[in-house]
């Protein structure tokens, strides 16, 4: 009997699960490095820094005049807001719940675990507690489940939707995150910000320790650029990401029908080429651009993959 | 431990009225009674360990935060004989074969209405009447390829048929699973025992399913259409699907063109050639039933009548599971078959018929009264366990839509035993085989053997607390 292929349906709603997981940890992380170096700062320094984490995470909430606790609710708990921690959790649990019988009970079990976790957890109780422990918890929590993941599902196609979607939004939050570190902000030039700064960025992509063993602990931006967004190595940078993003498109386009499939190879490979042959004197002069380029070659992947895979028109598949 | 387990007029499964075991309870008497309550307890907390791990819950409505039930489990389990069995295969295969011819007069030469055996007016009056079928050919003959047909037994242990299920019936994984727990808990006792497998379940699903395949192609593609998630039978269709080995869609996943069904898959759209469809007539297709339903597929009910695909069951088997045409099925047998019912109906009472309609009305203190439409023990009054203020209000009912009602004797059904807080007692049971009919009639060995957990409790349906247990069908 040949092999059924995947319904468009489930491939979605594993494609999201991982996205929305993605998500939730980057901004639990984000959110972690953020409360913890804002401990030492000046108030206007950390009015200027709460507008770059909200840029970097696409809120539009604004950051003047807003307590802290106002805005870290509303990034974690407000599920009025869908880019919230609590939002994410829950959109990836329905896409996981839809797709229950596809993935394993084990993680049906974590990601269940985790929407309730996040329930049964007050503002006010993590905010007057260790808001660190809470962060970690969510982090780890979509670390597990990643490992489950990659532990008890069949490495099929399934599972491929599931890395394309989860690389497609790191290297997209990434980008975001590096370009409001680059890219000047009330007219502030990026060669103003401090040692501390750049640590903050690399300490946000959990990158501190691994830029240190390749660049020792002298920071450069440069150095900090070419880290996050060429390293080969480091799982949180972009060109990592790439890599993978086209190793899971053209894994998805063997059991899918190869000339539908065709450009979100020919997406793939360009955007991973942009990395692979990027030179960081050049992309310096010009960080802002390069990423935009950068989000935009993501968003085709994006695009083509489901064009070719999940909302193609009737019409077009049954010519 | 058996030290409340008291007889009554009702037939024990287990004891003849003297008290003493039925021969082909003896062995399972003598194990019971052998073990402490506590090592039953051990082995109950066992059971429904394995059906939280493996995940056959139904979700409980209301509830957003994912709180699962499972459904009650029974460790007893209950033993039907090789000659009882003979006579329920013999009767339901006779049943089903008279139904299925039923349905196809109906919707075509309609010769039954003529010769005036059943009214032609209570067969359009019914709900489930679908007009759009008349005419239409369907995949072998077959209309109702899968039917749960509820079984109970009266005082004298012989076996009634209390309601065919013909439009969706749902269970049978759970018959199923409780042999798979059942094997795990008592291994030595199943051991001792020569009980017939009912495994091969959803093979034979799959080979029915194959049967209606319009074109009868050597790899048809066939797919189970569900509700999705929310309804409370998905475990049961997730089951089925990985049983047969077979995709598990919902409404959206498929489109019709051309009057050809395809389903959406990442390697582009693929044709489909039969669907199990766990969905109702009514919201199968918005363009040819209700308009407002989102679980259907538009355009599915053209693509069925023009033959290019099958559909299990077929759309309008309801009118031939109306508790009102129930009435006629002997009747049904006889002018098909001309041959006596193998399987006796429960008496029933028609308040359509205006001399049964009286004796209804004026008994309806001893009478259950049913309406035609409903299921899952819903719409139901149950005259000897009845208020005055119910009595009255079901009378309002009958006078105002007599066409909807009617009404049986209180049937004092059998009862086997169940391990209930920490001792075995007798509790009321109905027993629900499963037929399938594709090139012939197969029915596993077995059924679902539903349980009245309440004491005294005559409604058996999970929707009302009920519990199920296995049932062992034996080798001579």
């Amino acid at each position: 009997m040949t092999k059924t292929p995947m319904l468009s349906r489930v491939a979605d709603s594993l494609f999201w699960m991982a996205r929305y997981l993605e998500r939730a940890e980057h901004t639990a992380r984000l959110l972690d490095v953020h409360l913890h170096s804002a401990l030492d700062l000046t108030p206007a320094a950390a009015g200027r820094r709460w507008r770059r984490l909200l840029t970097a995470l696409h809120s539009p909430l604004a950051a003047e005049n807003v307590a802290p606790y106002a805005i870290a609710q509303a990034l974690i708990f407000d599920i009025t807001n869908s880019d919230s921690i609590t939002a994410c959790i829950t959109a990836a649990r329905e896409n996981a719940r839809q797709v229950r019988e596809r993935i394993s009970s084990e993680m049906w079990e974590q990601v269940n675990r985790l929407y309730l976790y996040l329930r049964t957890t007050s503002m006010e109780e993590m905010w007057s507690g260790e808001p660190h422990l809470f962060f970690r918890n969510v982090k780890e929590g979509v670390h597990l489940f990643q490992g489950i993941t990659d532990a008890t599902l069949s490495h099929d196609e399934g599972w491929w939707f599931i890395q394309i979607g989860r690389y497609l939004e790191r290297a997209m939050a990434t980008a975001a995150l590096i370009d409001v570190h680059f890219c000047t902000l009330d007219s502030q030039d990026a060669t103003t910000l401090d040692y501390f700064e750049w640590v903050g960025l690399l300490k946000s992509c959990t990158a501190f320790e691994a830029y240190c063993k390749v660049y020792t602990a002298s920071v450069h931006p440069e150095d900090v650029a070419e880290f996050l967004l060429l390293n080969a190595e480091f799982p949180r940078s972009i060109r990592f990401a790439a890599d993978m993003i086209q190793e899971a498109a053209q894994a998805i386009s063997r059991s899918s029908v190869p000339h539908a499939t065709a450009r979100v190879e020919r997406f793939a490979g360009r955007l991973r080429a942009a990395l692979d042959y990027g030179q960081v004197d050049e992309i310096m002069m010009d960080m802002h651009t390069y990423l935009m380029t950068i989000r935009r070659m993501c968003a085709q992947v994006h695009d083509a993959l489901y064009q070719a895979c999940i909302s193609y028109s009737a019409d077009e598949a049954l010519r | 431990m058996f030290i409340s387990y008291d007889i009554d007029s009702a037939y024990d499964e287990m004891f003849t009225a003297s008290g003493q075991p039925r021969p082909q309870y003896a062995p399972l008497y003598e194990r019971l009674t052998s073990l402490s309550a506590e090592e039953l307890y051990r082995r109950q907390r066992a059971a429904d360990a394995a059906f939280l791990n493996q995940g056959i819950t139904f979700a409980v409505y209301g509830h957003g935060d994912g709180t699962e039930k499972i459904f009650p489990y029974d460790l007893i389990p209950r033993i039907i004989t090789a000659a009882e069995w003979s006579v329920i295969e013999r009767g339901l295969t006779q049943r089903i074969v008279a139904l299925n011819m039923f349905l196809r007069d109906v919707y075509h030469e309609g010769r039954i209405l003529a010769d005036g055996v059943v009214p032609r007016d209570l067969i359009y009056s019914c709900r489930h009447y679908r007009r759009e079928m008349r005419g239409v050919h369907v995949p072998r003959d077959v209309y109702i390829a899968i039917v749960g047909t509820d079984l109970v037994r009266d005082v004298d242990g012989r076996f009634l048929v209390l309601e065919d299920n013909l439009r969706v019936p749902s269970g049978v994984s759970y018959m199923l699973v409780n042999r798979q727990v059942m094997k795990r808990t008592f291994p030595t006792l199943f051991d001792r025992y020569n009980v017939r497998p009912t495994d091969h379940y959803g093979q034979a699903l799959l080979e029915t399913l194959r049967a209606l395949d319009p074109f009868q192609r050597p790899d048809p593609t066939i797919v189970l259409l569900t509700p999705g998630v929310y309804n409370s039978a998905y475990f049961e269709h997730t089951f089925l699907a990985r049983q047969m080995g077979v995709q598990l869609v919902e409404g959206r996943d498929l489109l019709v063109h051309d009057n050809q069904v395809y389903m959406r898959t990442t390697a582009g759209l693929q044709r489909v050639d039969v669907i199990y469809r766990r969905i109702d007539d009514d919201f199968i297709d918005p363009l040819a039933f209700r308009p407002d339903s989102a679980l259907g597929v538009a355009g599915l009910f053209n693509a069925y009548r023009a033959g290019n695909v099958g559909l299990a069951n077929a759309i309008g088997t309801g009118v031939a599971d109306d508790k009102a045409i129930y009435a006629f099925v002997p009747r049904i047998i006889r002018y098909y078959l001309g041959e006596d019912p193998i399987l006796p109906n429960v008496e029933t009472y028609l308040a359509y018929d205006e001399t049964d309609r009286r004796y209804i009305l004026d008994n309806l203190d001893t009478l259950v009264v049913k309406a035609v439409g409903e299921s899952g023990g819903y719409g139901m009054l149950i005259g000897p366990h009845s208020t005055r203020e119910q009595r009255e209000e079901f009378r309002q009912r009958i006078l105002a839509e007599p066409r909807n009602y009617i009404a049986q004797p209180t049937v004092m059904i059998s009862r086997a035993a169940c391990f209930v807080d920490g001792r075995v007692e007798p509790r009321h049971v109905d027993l629900r085989p499963y037929i399938l009919y594709g090139e012939g009639i197969v029915i596993v060995p077995g059924g679902l053997t539903r349980v009245a957990l309440r004491r005294g409790s005559l409604v058996v349906n999970s929707s009302q607390g009920g519990g199920s247990k296995d049932t062992w069908v034996l080798n001579d």
